[in-house]
């Protein structure tokens, strides 16, 4: 029984990855890399490198380097393959055959290793524990960009159909005030403003709803017909309304972000529990006070809720209001004029923009609400 | 049980003197509810008269109407007959002068406001000063044992603290009368019996009038200077029992012979008043 449980191999995700890097790095030697007959030994920086690779993949495999220095090494050839290979990879662009995505899949696989390794190293600083944390992440995204670079340059992908990341970064790069003015337009006037008149009218509607109990039920159900307007209805009649500028885009976005604020606020505000609303009352405290000081914190957690979900809401708005009429600067004309003029580039460098955009605001709501609901118990656990 | 009834009703002979101790009374109260399938009598022909200083509880089964009663008195509902005042006052009048600190079946601590701040919470409603606050917040904490505590925010301190910090929000209102309604119910007996002590001693020190409900029997003997016995369908008072333990007891006490008889005879009113059927 005993000899029986040795013989049997324990198979872990780890070593799993480091046969595969082994193995892809044995086939890549073995088969030609690119059209019509060179070989990965052709290159020898790359031959090196990958050798480089498949030995420390050896010794992951035979039990070596299990420790912080090993997957610091990992990680050092990982990235300097990675670019050895995007950068023989734009030398021959669509000519690669077996031995070339070999050594994708390799890099794929050596990535996902180090990151493997990263995520179970347990650090005694808290400090260089929260660099690791975020180092995953960043990691996860870059090894996404390679790949991607990789697959559509080593196949030949016409621009068109998909740029290859530094395509976009180099168009991103070189057009800046550009991008920056369509920033401006877009972000900094037509989303901020309306956002901020959108969810604060529906606060102060909500307070009133909450307050009147026929506007409750006459408004609410005005507000959730509106919510159900199709922008592209929409767009085209605020444009006729408040022109080709900005306020019609803001327009959008406050028809976009006002109900589900108006929403979130009203059930937030009915959050309070009988004792609650017993205590105030024994300490005589009249409306405003119960407000400020029981519901409007009780309802900090809906109105947060309302808050992230139209910080990516209102940048939809904007950029899709953009496309029915507006004056020649602005993220959404931008990219259906560049979509027209096949510039395809420009429209990734301003889904970019859009995305940081819009992710740092999201970020910097969740951090506002972090603050703010700290006692709730959902936000606890993450102090 | 004839003596304590009489006890109970106002004394027209001395009420010129004796109506200004009285802090609560209550004269033929009774509350109905309307609910979907008929009246409920929570309270019917209900006189109790509560004196300055007491500590008087009310004991019963689940649905007897004794924290029906407490919330009458604090005007959290509203009586369909009869007559209360409190204070000499009617009870919305005695809400809105402040007359008197409710301390209810959980702490209810706002769990966004610290516990000094949360103590400070009636105070910064009644307007008053941040200097007469801070005195205020620190002599309550004090007073029941949180000194140190002021930081903490409510989720992390136990269910007894959380409780304490509760009283010391009701007592900072600085009322001469504290409505508690089953404070100690959801803590654990060792829990219990330690915050029953300390608010005896609290009673002792500040001569506090005290309305307390509670179904334990143990404790209403233990804490009261007098036994309210209510019994359900309708919601009235079956025996109202005057304890003559020394106003100064330890837990202790529980063992003598005195302890025992009250509680046996708070059990048999309960019997009597059908606390026990089904």
């Amino acid at each position: 029984m005993s000899s029986l449980s040795d013989r049997r191999v324990r198979f872990d995700t780890a070593s799993l990855l480091a046969a595969g890097v082994i193995l892809c790095v044995v086939v890549a030697l073995a088969t030609t890399a690119f059209l019509p007959d060179r070989y990965v030994f052709n290159t020898p920086s790359l031959a090196i490198q990958f050798g480089f690779l498949a030995i420390l993949g050896v010794r992951y495999s035979l039990g070596f380097a299990h420790n912080m220095a090993g997957d610091i090494a990992l990680g050092i050839v990982s990235v300097t393959s990675a670019w050895l290979l995007i950068a023989v990879a734009h030398s021959y662009p669509g000519d690669a055959t077996t031995g070339f995505w070999a050594l994708v899949v390799a890099l794929w696989l050596s990535f996902w290793l180090f990151v493997e390794r990263l995520a179970a190293w347990s650090l005694p600083n808290p400090t260089l524990a929260r660099l690791v944390n975020l180092a995953i992440p960043v990691l996860f995204g870059a090894t996404f960009l390679i790949l991607w670079e990789l697959g559509v340059t080593g196949a030949g992908v016409p621009r068109v159909l998909l740029p290859a990341p530094s395509e976009i970064w180099i168009r991103l790069t070189t057009s800046v005030p550009t991008l920056w003015a369509d920033f401006q337009q877009t972000f900094l006037k037509a989303v901020l403003i309306g956002y901020a008149i959108g969810c604060g009218s529906a606060f102060v509607v909500a307070i009133l709803v909450d307050r009147v109990p026929f506007l409750r039920r006459g408004l609410l159900p005005i507000g959730n017909l509106v919510s159900a307007l199709p922008i592209i209805g929409v767009a085209p009649i605020m444009v006729m309304w408040f022109g080709f500028d900005w306020p019609s885009k803001a327009a959008v976005v406050i028809i976009m972000t006002f109900f589900p604020m108006l929403v979130n606020t009203v059930s937030g505000l009915a959050e309070t529990d009988a004792m609650q609303r017993d205590l105030m009352r024994t300490y005589a405290s009249n409306y405003w006070q119960t407000l400020f000081k029981l519901r409007l914190p009780m309802a900090m957690p809906f109105i947060f809720n309302a808050l992230k979900i139209n910080s990516t809401l209102a940048l939809i708005g904007a950029i899709v209001a953009e496309f029915f009429g507006t004056p020649i600067v602005g993220m959404g004309f931008r990219i259906s004029t560049e979509v027209g003029r096949m510039n395809v580039d420009m429209v990734w460098a301003e889904i970019a923009v859009a995305a940081l955009a819009g992710s740092l605001f999201y970020g910097f709501v969740a951090l506002l609400e972090r603050a703010v609901t700290f006692w709730h118990p959902s936000m606890r656990a993450k102090m | 049980m004839a003596e304590t009834m009489e006890r109970l009703l106002p004394r027209d002979g001395d009420g010129g003197t004796k109506m200004t101790n009285n802090v609560v009374e209550a004269k033929n109260l009774s509350l109905t509810f309307q609910t979907n399938d008929g009246p409920v009598h929570a309270l019917s022909e209900i006189d109790l008269t509560i004196e300055e200083g007491d500590f008087v509880s009310f004991i019963g089964p689940s649905g007897c109407g004794k924290t029906t009663l407490l919330r009458v008195i604090a005007d959290l509902e509203q009586p369909t007959g009869g007559s209360i005042t409190v204070n000499g006052v009617s009870p919305h009048q005695a809400r809105l002068n402040r007359a008197y600190g409710y301390v209810f079946q959980a702490a209810a601590l706002y769990p966004w406001r610290t516990i000094a701040k949360n103590v400070a919470l009636p105070l910064e409603i009644m307007g008053l000063p941040a200097s007469e606050q801070q005195q205020r917040i620190s002599k309550n904490l004090d007073l029941v044992n949180l000194s140190g505590f002021e930081k903490k925010y409510p989720w992390q301190l136990s269910g007894g603290m959380q409780q304490r910090a509760s009283i010391a929000r009701a007592l900072a209102v600085e009322p001469d009368l504290l409505l508690m309604d089953e404070p100690f119910g959801a803590l654990d007996e060792i829990v219990r019996d330690h915050l029953n002590e300390q608010l005896l001693q609290l009673w002792a020190k500040t001569n506090k009038t005290v309305v307390f409900v509670t179904h334990s029997i143990p404790e209403a003997v233990f804490l009261s200077s007098k036994i309210v016995v209510l019994c359900p369908r309708p919601g009235r008072i079956y025996d109202v029992i005057e304890s003559n333990l020394p106003r100064d007891r330890s837990l202790d006490i529980r063992e003598t012979s005195e302890f025992l008889e009250i509680a046996h005879r708070v059990r048999e009113g309960l019997k009597a008043g059908h606390a026990y059927d089904d």
